[in-house]
Protein backbone atom coordinates (compact mmCIF):
# COMPACT_ATOMS: atom_id res chain seq x y z
CA UNK A 1 0.00 0.00 0.00
CA UNK A 2 0.98 3.53 -0.10
CA UNK A 3 1.61 5.89 2.94
CA UNK A 4 1.92 9.05 3.68
CA UNK A 5 2.85 10.38 6.65
CA UNK A 6 5.27 12.88 8.00
CA UNK A 7 8.88 11.85 9.81
CA UNK A 8 11.06 13.60 11.23
CA UNK A 9 9.35 16.45 10.03
CA UNK A 10 9.63 15.53 6.61
CA UNK A 11 6.77 14.37 4.28
CA UNK A 12 7.35 11.05 3.24
CA UNK A 13 5.54 8.63 0.45
CA UNK A 14 6.28 5.53 1.12
CA UNK A 15 5.16 2.02 -0.93
CA UNK A 16 5.15 -1.22 1.73
CA UNK A 17 2.89 -3.63 2.60
CA UNK A 18 0.11 -2.70 5.12
CA UNK A 19 1.62 -5.19 7.76
CA UNK A 20 5.45 -4.70 7.64
CA UNK A 21 6.23 -3.69 10.99
CA UNK A 22 7.10 0.23 11.40
CA UNK A 23 10.30 -0.95 13.12
CA UNK A 24 11.27 -2.70 10.19
CA UNK A 25 9.94 0.14 8.07
CA UNK A 26 11.96 2.50 9.71
CA UNK A 27 15.47 0.46 9.67
CA UNK A 28 15.42 -1.24 6.76
CA UNK A 29 13.71 0.68 4.07
CA UNK A 30 14.51 4.14 5.94
CA UNK A 31 17.92 3.50 6.87
CA UNK A 32 16.55 5.02 10.72
CA UNK A 33 19.15 2.93 12.45
CA UNK A 34 18.82 4.98 15.35
CA UNK A 35 15.11 3.04 16.66
CA UNK A 36 16.07 -0.14 18.02
CA UNK A 37 14.60 -3.33 18.23
CA UNK A 38 15.31 -6.17 21.44
CA UNK A 39 12.47 -8.21 22.95
CA UNK A 40 10.01 -7.37 19.50
CA UNK A 41 7.15 -7.96 21.74
CA UNK A 42 6.49 -4.78 23.73
CA UNK A 43 8.24 -5.59 26.13
CA UNK A 44 11.84 -3.85 26.43
CA UNK A 45 11.10 -0.43 24.96
CA UNK A 46 14.50 0.21 22.75
CA UNK A 47 12.14 0.51 20.08
CA UNK A 48 9.92 3.48 21.32
CA UNK A 49 8.94 6.49 18.92
CA UNK A 50 6.88 9.48 19.03
CA UNK A 51 3.24 8.99 17.23
CA UNK A 52 1.71 12.63 16.99
CA UNK A 53 3.62 13.10 20.33
CA UNK A 54 2.74 9.90 22.46
CA UNK A 55 5.70 7.02 22.88
CA UNK A 56 4.58 4.01 21.21
CA UNK A 57 6.33 1.18 20.59
CA UNK A 58 7.38 0.11 17.06
CA UNK A 59 7.57 -3.51 16.75
CA UNK A 60 4.10 -3.32 17.46
CA UNK A 61 2.92 -1.11 15.11
CA UNK A 62 2.14 -1.92 11.42
CA UNK A 63 2.98 -0.02 8.45
CA UNK A 64 -1.32 0.91 7.71
CA UNK A 65 -1.22 2.57 11.31
CA UNK A 66 1.50 5.68 10.80
CA UNK A 67 -0.68 6.59 7.10
CA UNK A 68 -1.28 10.55 8.18
CA UNK A 69 0.43 10.42 11.40
CA UNK A 70 3.53 12.89 12.39
CA UNK A 71 6.92 10.19 13.54
CA UNK A 72 10.02 11.36 15.61
CA UNK A 73 12.66 8.82 15.69
CA UNK A 74 16.01 9.77 17.58
CA UNK A 75 17.45 11.25 14.39
CA UNK A 76 14.60 13.72 14.57
CA UNK A 77 14.46 14.71 17.71
CA UNK A 78 17.02 17.78 17.31
CA UNK A 79 17.93 18.99 14.63
CA UNK A 80 21.23 21.51 14.69
CA UNK A 81 21.98 21.13 18.48
CA UNK A 82 21.24 18.27 21.55
CA UNK A 83 17.73 18.38 22.59
CA UNK A 84 17.92 19.15 26.22
CA UNK A 85 16.79 15.42 27.02
CA UNK A 86 20.30 14.19 25.48
CA UNK A 87 22.75 16.60 26.76
CA UNK A 88 21.33 15.65 30.60
CA UNK A 89 21.43 12.05 29.49
CA UNK A 90 25.24 13.13 28.33
CA UNK A 91 25.89 15.21 31.79
CA UNK A 92 25.00 12.58 34.06
CA UNK A 93 26.89 9.88 32.47
CA UNK A 94 23.50 8.22 31.68
CA UNK A 95 24.76 6.41 28.84
CA UNK A 96 26.52 3.01 28.58
CA UNK A 97 26.41 0.83 25.76
CA UNK A 98 23.91 3.13 24.45
CA UNK A 99 21.00 0.80 23.14
CA UNK A 100 18.25 1.64 25.40
CA UNK A 101 18.90 5.55 25.01
CA UNK A 102 17.00 6.50 21.98
CA UNK A 103 13.86 4.77 23.52
CA UNK A 104 14.30 6.25 27.46
CA UNK A 105 14.95 9.69 25.56
CA UNK A 106 11.90 9.36 23.73
CA UNK A 107 10.18 8.12 26.40
CA UNK A 108 11.26 11.02 28.48
CA UNK A 109 9.81 13.48 26.13
CA UNK A 110 6.85 11.95 26.61
CA UNK A 111 6.85 12.34 30.30
CA UNK A 112 7.80 15.88 30.47
CA UNK A 113 5.41 16.51 28.04
CA UNK A 114 2.59 14.96 30.63
CA UNK A 115 4.22 16.36 33.80
CA UNK A 116 6.97 19.07 33.32
CA UNK A 117 8.63 18.55 37.01
CA UNK A 118 8.41 14.98 37.87
CA UNK A 119 9.68 13.37 41.13
CA UNK A 120 12.32 10.14 41.22
CA UNK A 121 9.53 7.98 41.83
CA UNK A 122 7.56 9.44 39.10
CA UNK A 123 10.25 9.38 36.71
CA UNK A 124 11.03 5.29 37.53
CA UNK A 125 6.94 4.98 36.99
CA UNK A 126 7.30 6.69 33.40
CA UNK A 127 10.34 5.10 32.10
CA UNK A 128 9.13 1.39 33.53
CA UNK A 129 8.77 0.26 30.20
CA UNK A 130 11.99 1.02 28.83
CA UNK A 131 15.02 -1.65 29.99
CA UNK A 132 18.45 -0.98 30.42
CA UNK A 133 20.87 -4.33 30.65
CA UNK A 134 23.72 -2.17 31.67
CA UNK A 135 21.36 -1.26 35.03
CA UNK A 136 21.88 2.07 34.38
CA UNK A 137 18.61 3.45 36.07
CA UNK A 138 20.29 5.53 38.50
CA UNK A 139 21.91 7.89 36.67
CA UNK A 140 19.01 7.81 33.80
CA UNK A 141 16.59 9.20 36.62
CA UNK A 142 19.23 11.60 37.78
CA UNK A 143 19.29 13.05 34.11
CA UNK A 144 15.67 12.85 33.53
CA UNK A 145 15.44 14.75 36.87
CA UNK A 146 18.46 17.88 36.01
CA UNK A 147 16.04 18.26 32.86
CA UNK A 148 13.53 19.19 34.34
CA UNK A 149 14.78 22.30 36.63
CA UNK A 150 15.92 23.42 32.77
CA UNK A 151 14.79 26.71 32.05
CA UNK A 152 15.34 26.33 28.75
CA UNK A 153 13.63 23.08 27.98
CA UNK A 154 10.47 23.50 25.54
CA UNK A 155 8.40 20.91 26.08
CA UNK A 156 6.70 21.48 22.95
CA UNK B 1 1.17 -12.18 4.38
CA UNK B 2 -1.91 -10.18 5.95
CA UNK B 3 -3.49 -7.40 4.35
CA UNK B 4 -4.21 -4.52 7.00
CA UNK B 5 -7.74 -2.77 7.05
CA UNK B 6 -8.57 0.68 9.19
CA UNK B 7 -12.49 1.38 8.17
CA UNK B 8 -13.85 4.33 9.08
CA UNK B 9 -17.73 3.23 10.57
CA UNK B 10 -19.05 -0.28 12.34
CA UNK B 11 -20.55 -0.89 8.87
CA UNK B 12 -17.56 -0.22 6.98
CA UNK B 13 -16.06 -3.25 9.50
CA UNK B 14 -19.18 -5.40 9.05
CA UNK B 15 -18.86 -5.18 5.38
CA UNK B 16 -14.98 -6.41 5.39
CA UNK B 17 -16.19 -9.03 7.37
CA UNK B 18 -18.90 -10.50 5.05
CA UNK B 19 -16.29 -10.61 2.09
CA UNK B 20 -13.45 -12.05 4.70
CA UNK B 21 -15.04 -14.39 7.31
CA UNK B 22 -11.65 -15.37 8.42
CA UNK B 23 -10.47 -11.49 9.24
CA UNK B 24 -9.13 -10.66 12.38
CA UNK B 25 -10.16 -7.73 14.70
CA UNK B 26 -7.12 -5.42 15.85
CA UNK B 27 -7.38 -3.32 18.58
CA UNK B 28 -3.87 -1.92 20.21
CA UNK B 29 -2.04 -4.63 19.11
CA UNK B 30 -0.04 -5.26 22.30
CA UNK B 31 -1.65 -9.25 22.17
CA UNK B 32 -2.13 -9.83 18.96
CA UNK B 33 0.78 -8.44 17.25
CA UNK B 34 2.85 -10.19 19.90
CA UNK B 35 1.11 -13.69 19.25
CA UNK B 36 1.08 -13.56 15.63
CA UNK B 37 5.09 -12.94 15.82
CA UNK B 38 5.57 -15.78 17.97
CA UNK B 39 3.71 -18.27 16.36
CA UNK B 40 3.92 -17.35 12.93
CA UNK B 41 0.42 -17.40 11.84
CA UNK B 42 -1.01 -14.45 9.66
CA UNK B 43 -4.66 -14.17 9.12
CA UNK B 44 -5.27 -13.32 5.87
CA UNK B 45 -7.14 -9.81 6.76
CA UNK B 46 -6.88 -7.45 9.98
CA UNK B 47 -9.68 -4.82 10.32
CA UNK B 48 -8.20 -2.46 12.87
CA UNK B 49 -10.38 0.01 14.71
CA UNK B 50 -8.48 2.86 15.45
CA UNK B 51 -10.11 4.96 13.28
CA UNK B 52 -13.59 4.21 14.23
CA UNK B 53 -14.10 7.62 16.66
CA UNK B 54 -17.15 6.36 18.39
CA UNK B 55 -15.23 3.64 19.86
CA UNK B 56 -12.90 5.32 21.11
CA UNK B 57 -15.09 7.62 23.38
CA UNK B 58 -16.08 7.72 27.32
CA UNK B 59 -19.72 9.34 28.00
CA UNK B 60 -21.76 9.55 30.88
CA UNK B 61 -25.49 9.51 30.84
CA UNK B 62 -28.54 8.26 32.27
CA UNK B 63 -26.19 7.07 35.25
CA UNK B 64 -24.23 4.81 32.92
CA UNK B 65 -20.64 5.03 31.59
CA UNK B 66 -20.28 3.97 28.53
CA UNK B 67 -16.67 3.36 27.62
CA UNK B 68 -15.35 2.70 23.76
CA UNK B 69 -13.22 -1.06 23.03
CA UNK B 70 -11.06 1.25 21.78
CA UNK B 71 -10.19 3.63 24.61
CA UNK B 72 -6.44 3.33 25.68
CA UNK B 73 -5.61 2.55 28.96
CA UNK B 74 -3.75 5.93 29.29
CA UNK B 75 -7.40 7.47 27.74
CA UNK B 76 -8.61 5.39 31.20
CA UNK B 77 -6.25 7.13 33.22
CA UNK B 78 -6.72 10.67 31.56
CA UNK B 79 -10.42 10.64 31.86
CA UNK B 80 -11.94 12.58 34.68
CA UNK B 81 -15.25 10.25 34.38
CA UNK B 82 -13.34 7.21 34.82
CA UNK B 83 -11.38 9.25 37.54
CA UNK B 84 -14.41 10.31 39.48
CA UNK B 85 -16.76 7.71 39.03
CA UNK B 86 -15.11 4.43 38.36
CA UNK B 87 -12.18 5.14 40.35
CA UNK B 88 -11.39 1.06 40.52
CA UNK B 89 -11.33 0.60 36.73
CA UNK B 90 -8.42 3.45 36.92
CA UNK B 91 -7.16 1.56 39.53
CA UNK B 92 -6.48 -1.41 37.65
CA UNK B 93 -5.28 0.60 34.55
CA UNK B 94 -1.93 1.80 36.42
CA UNK B 95 -1.26 -1.68 36.84
CA UNK B 96 -1.78 -2.72 33.79
CA UNK B 97 1.83 -2.95 31.78
CA UNK B 98 3.91 -0.05 31.03
CA UNK B 99 3.28 3.33 29.82
CA UNK B 100 4.20 2.84 26.36
CA UNK B 101 1.68 -0.41 26.51
CA UNK B 102 -1.13 2.00 27.96
CA UNK B 103 -0.84 4.18 25.41
CA UNK B 104 -1.41 1.59 22.63
CA UNK B 105 -3.49 -1.69 24.58
CA UNK B 106 -7.16 -0.94 25.00
CA UNK B 107 -9.84 -1.89 27.75
CA UNK B 108 -11.33 -3.75 24.64
CA UNK B 109 -8.80 -5.73 23.63
CA UNK B 110 -7.83 -6.58 27.72
CA UNK B 111 -11.68 -7.88 27.25
CA UNK B 112 -11.43 -9.84 24.24
CA UNK B 113 -7.96 -11.02 24.43
CA UNK B 114 -9.81 -12.87 27.67
CA UNK B 115 -6.85 -13.77 29.64
CA UNK B 116 -7.95 -14.77 33.31
CA UNK B 117 -4.88 -12.15 33.94
CA UNK B 118 -6.18 -9.34 31.96
CA UNK B 119 -6.22 -6.41 34.69
CA UNK B 120 -8.98 -4.43 33.78
CA UNK B 121 -11.10 -7.82 33.88
CA UNK B 122 -11.53 -7.87 37.94
CA UNK B 123 -12.65 -4.52 38.16
CA UNK B 124 -15.37 -4.34 35.49
CA UNK B 125 -16.58 -8.02 36.95
CA UNK B 126 -17.29 -6.83 40.63
CA UNK B 127 -18.83 -3.58 38.68
CA UNK B 128 -21.25 -6.15 36.69
CA UNK B 129 -20.04 -4.47 33.42
CA UNK B 130 -22.18 -5.01 30.46
CA UNK B 131 -20.39 -5.35 26.96
CA UNK B 132 -22.65 -4.18 23.73
CA UNK B 133 -22.09 -6.36 21.20
CA UNK B 134 -23.06 -4.80 17.59
CA UNK B 135 -23.49 -7.00 14.54
CA UNK B 136 -25.15 -6.48 11.08
CA UNK B 137 -28.21 -7.51 12.90
CA UNK B 138 -28.21 -5.35 15.42
CA UNK B 139 -26.82 -4.52 18.93
CA UNK B 140 -27.51 -6.36 22.16
CA UNK B 141 -25.92 -6.65 25.96
CA UNK B 142 -24.67 -9.17 27.98
CA UNK B 143 -23.09 -9.24 31.61
CA UNK B 144 -19.26 -9.51 30.93
CA UNK B 145 -19.73 -12.91 33.30
CA UNK B 146 -21.13 -14.47 30.26
CA UNK B 147 -19.06 -12.92 27.07
CA UNK B 148 -15.75 -14.53 28.76
CA UNK B 149 -16.07 -18.72 28.48
CA UNK B 150 -12.77 -19.42 28.69
CA UNK B 151 -8.90 -18.52 28.41
CA UNK B 152 -9.06 -16.62 25.29
CA UNK B 153 -12.50 -17.43 23.97
CA UNK B 154 -15.56 -14.99 24.19
CA UNK B 155 -19.04 -15.68 22.82
CA UNK B 156 -18.54 -13.70 19.74
CA UNK B 157 -19.10 -15.33 16.31
CA UNK B 158 -16.95 -13.73 13.12
CA UNK B 159 -19.94 -11.33 12.59
CA UNK B 160 -19.75 -10.00 15.98
CA UNK B 161 -17.76 -7.42 17.48
CA UNK B 162 -18.17 -5.86 20.68
CA UNK B 163 -18.64 -2.03 20.57
CA UNK B 164 -18.72 -1.08 23.79
CA UNK B 165 -18.55 -1.36 27.79
CA UNK B 166 -21.41 -0.65 29.79
CA UNK B 167 -21.27 0.20 33.35
CA UNK B 168 -23.68 1.92 35.92
CA UNK B 169 -22.70 4.00 37.97
CA UNK B 170 -22.15 2.54 41.43
CA UNK B 171 -23.45 3.83 44.59
CA UNK B 172 -21.15 6.45 46.22
CA UNK B 173 -21.46 4.53 49.38
CA UNK B 174 -18.98 1.38 47.78
CA UNK B 175 -15.53 1.73 47.85
CA UNK B 176 -13.58 -0.39 44.87
CA UNK B 177 -10.04 -1.90 46.50
CA UNK B 178 -7.68 -3.35 43.53
CA UNK B 179 -5.01 -5.92 44.08
CA UNK B 180 -2.27 -7.07 41.62
CA UNK B 181 0.39 -9.73 42.83
CA UNK B 182 3.32 -9.92 40.05
CA UNK B 183 6.88 -10.74 39.89
CA UNK B 184 7.84 -7.24 39.46
CA UNK B 185 5.97 -4.06 39.48
CA UNK B 186 5.93 -2.94 35.74
CA UNK B 187 4.86 -5.38 32.73
CA UNK B 188 4.31 -7.97 34.56
CA UNK B 189 1.33 -10.57 34.12
CA UNK B 190 -0.26 -11.05 37.24
CA UNK B 191 0.32 -13.50 39.69
CA UNK B 192 -3.06 -13.43 41.28
CA UNK B 193 -5.52 -10.16 41.29
CA UNK B 194 -8.32 -8.86 43.14
CA UNK B 195 -11.12 -6.15 42.69
CA UNK B 196 -13.20 -6.06 45.92
CA UNK B 197 -16.20 -3.54 46.05
CA UNK B 198 -17.37 -2.78 49.26
CA UNK B 199 -20.05 -1.16 50.89
CA UNK B 200 -19.96 -0.69 55.15
CA UNK B 201 -22.48 1.12 57.56
CA UNK B 202 -21.15 3.62 59.63
CA UNK B 203 -21.64 0.96 62.34
CA UNK B 204 -18.89 -1.47 60.05
CA UNK B 205 -21.87 -4.05 58.92
CA UNK B 206 -21.29 -5.03 55.81
CA UNK B 207 -24.10 -4.09 53.68
CA UNK B 208 -22.80 -5.83 50.19
CA UNK B 209 -19.24 -7.28 49.15
CA UNK B 210 -18.62 -8.24 45.96
CA UNK B 211 -14.73 -9.87 45.00
CA UNK B 212 -13.51 -10.88 41.29
CA UNK B 213 -10.49 -12.83 41.43
CA UNK B 214 -7.63 -12.96 38.00
CA UNK B 215 -5.53 -15.44 37.79
CA UNK B 216 -7.13 -17.99 40.26
CA UNK B 217 -8.65 -20.59 36.89
CA UNK B 218 -9.77 -20.30 33.78
CA UNK B 219 -11.06 -17.26 33.64
CA UNK B 220 -12.18 -14.70 36.34
CA UNK B 221 -14.06 -15.40 38.96
CA UNK B 222 -16.70 -14.36 41.54
CA UNK B 223 -17.87 -16.53 44.14
CA UNK B 224 -21.96 -15.44 44.66
CA UNK B 225 -22.45 -17.82 47.52
CA UNK B 226 -19.21 -16.17 49.59
CA UNK B 227 -20.50 -12.42 48.56
CA UNK B 228 -23.98 -12.75 49.86
CA UNK B 229 -22.86 -14.97 53.49
CA UNK B 230 -21.34 -11.36 54.53
CA UNK B 231 -23.94 -9.11 54.44
CA UNK B 232 -24.69 -8.27 57.84
CA UNK B 233 -21.20 -8.99 59.55
CA UNK B 234 -19.09 -6.63 60.58
CA UNK B 235 -16.08 -5.56 58.50
CA UNK B 236 -12.45 -6.45 59.98
CA UNK B 237 -9.50 -8.57 59.22
CA UNK B 238 -11.19 -12.11 60.72
CA UNK B 239 -14.26 -11.27 57.75
CA UNK B 240 -11.59 -10.38 55.33
CA UNK B 241 -9.10 -13.18 56.45
CA UNK B 242 -12.38 -15.70 56.01
CA UNK B 243 -12.92 -14.01 52.44
CA UNK B 244 -9.78 -15.25 51.82
CA UNK B 245 -9.38 -19.15 53.05
CA UNK B 246 -12.94 -19.84 51.72
CA UNK B 247 -11.90 -18.30 48.14
CA UNK B 248 -8.64 -19.97 48.65
CA UNK B 249 -10.13 -23.60 48.88
CA UNK B 250 -12.28 -23.21 46.09
CA UNK B 251 -10.11 -21.90 43.56
CA UNK B 252 -8.16 -24.51 41.23
CA UNK B 253 -5.38 -21.94 39.78
CA UNK B 254 -3.10 -23.59 37.66
CA UNK B 255 1.06 -23.56 38.01
CA UNK B 256 2.94 -21.96 35.60
CA UNK B 257 6.15 -20.25 34.88
CA UNK B 258 4.93 -16.78 37.33
CA UNK B 259 3.66 -19.02 40.32
CA UNK B 260 3.22 -22.60 41.54
CA UNK B 261 -0.32 -23.85 42.07
CA UNK B 262 -0.30 -23.69 45.70
CA UNK B 263 1.66 -20.02 46.07
CA UNK B 264 -1.48 -18.59 44.45
CA UNK B 265 -3.29 -20.58 47.21
CA UNK B 266 -1.77 -18.89 49.72
CA UNK B 267 -1.60 -15.06 48.31
CA UNK B 268 -5.69 -15.90 47.57
CA UNK B 269 -5.79 -16.58 51.44
CA UNK B 270 -3.93 -13.72 52.77
CA UNK B 271 -5.14 -10.56 49.87
CA UNK B 272 -8.68 -9.59 50.58
CA UNK B 273 -6.63 -8.59 54.35
CA UNK B 274 -4.50 -6.02 52.64
CA UNK B 275 -7.93 -4.13 52.03
CA UNK B 276 -7.43 -2.56 55.39
CA UNK B 277 -3.73 -0.60 54.77
CA UNK B 278 -6.05 1.00 51.97
CA UNK B 279 -8.62 1.62 54.10
CA UNK B 280 -7.18 2.47 56.93
CA UNK B 281 -7.70 6.46 56.83
CA UNK B 282 -11.35 5.51 56.06
CA UNK B 283 -11.61 3.40 59.51
CA UNK B 284 -8.94 4.23 61.45
CA UNK B 285 -9.95 1.99 64.07
CA UNK B 286 -10.16 -0.88 62.04
CA UNK B 287 -6.50 -0.40 61.26
CA UNK B 288 -5.72 -0.20 65.31
CA UNK B 289 -7.53 -3.89 66.03
CA UNK B 290 -5.47 -5.32 63.31
CA UNK B 291 -2.10 -4.07 64.47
Amino acid sequence: MKIRCVINGKPVDLEAASDRRVIDLLRENLGLCGTKEACGSGECGACTILVDGVSRLSCLMVAAQIEGKEIVTIEGFSSDHLHPIQEAFITKGAIQCGFCTPGMVLATADLLKRNPAPNRNEIRKALSGNICRCTGYQKIVDAVESVKGNQEYDHE
Amino acid sequence: MSDVYLPASLDEVHAIRKRAPDAVILGGGTDLLVRMRATGKKPSVLIGLELIAELSRITLQDGFIRIGPMVTHQALLDSPVIRQHLPLVHKAAQVLGSPPIRHMGTIGGNICTASPAGDILPALYVLDAGLEISSPAGKRIVPIQEFITGPGKTILSNTEILSGVRVKVPDPRYQGYYLKVGQRKSLAISIISMAALLMVSPDKKILSARFAWGSVGPIVMRFPDIESSLAGRTFGPDLLLEVGRRTSERIQPIRDIRASASYRKMVAEGLPLKILEECSEKLPSTKKNHE
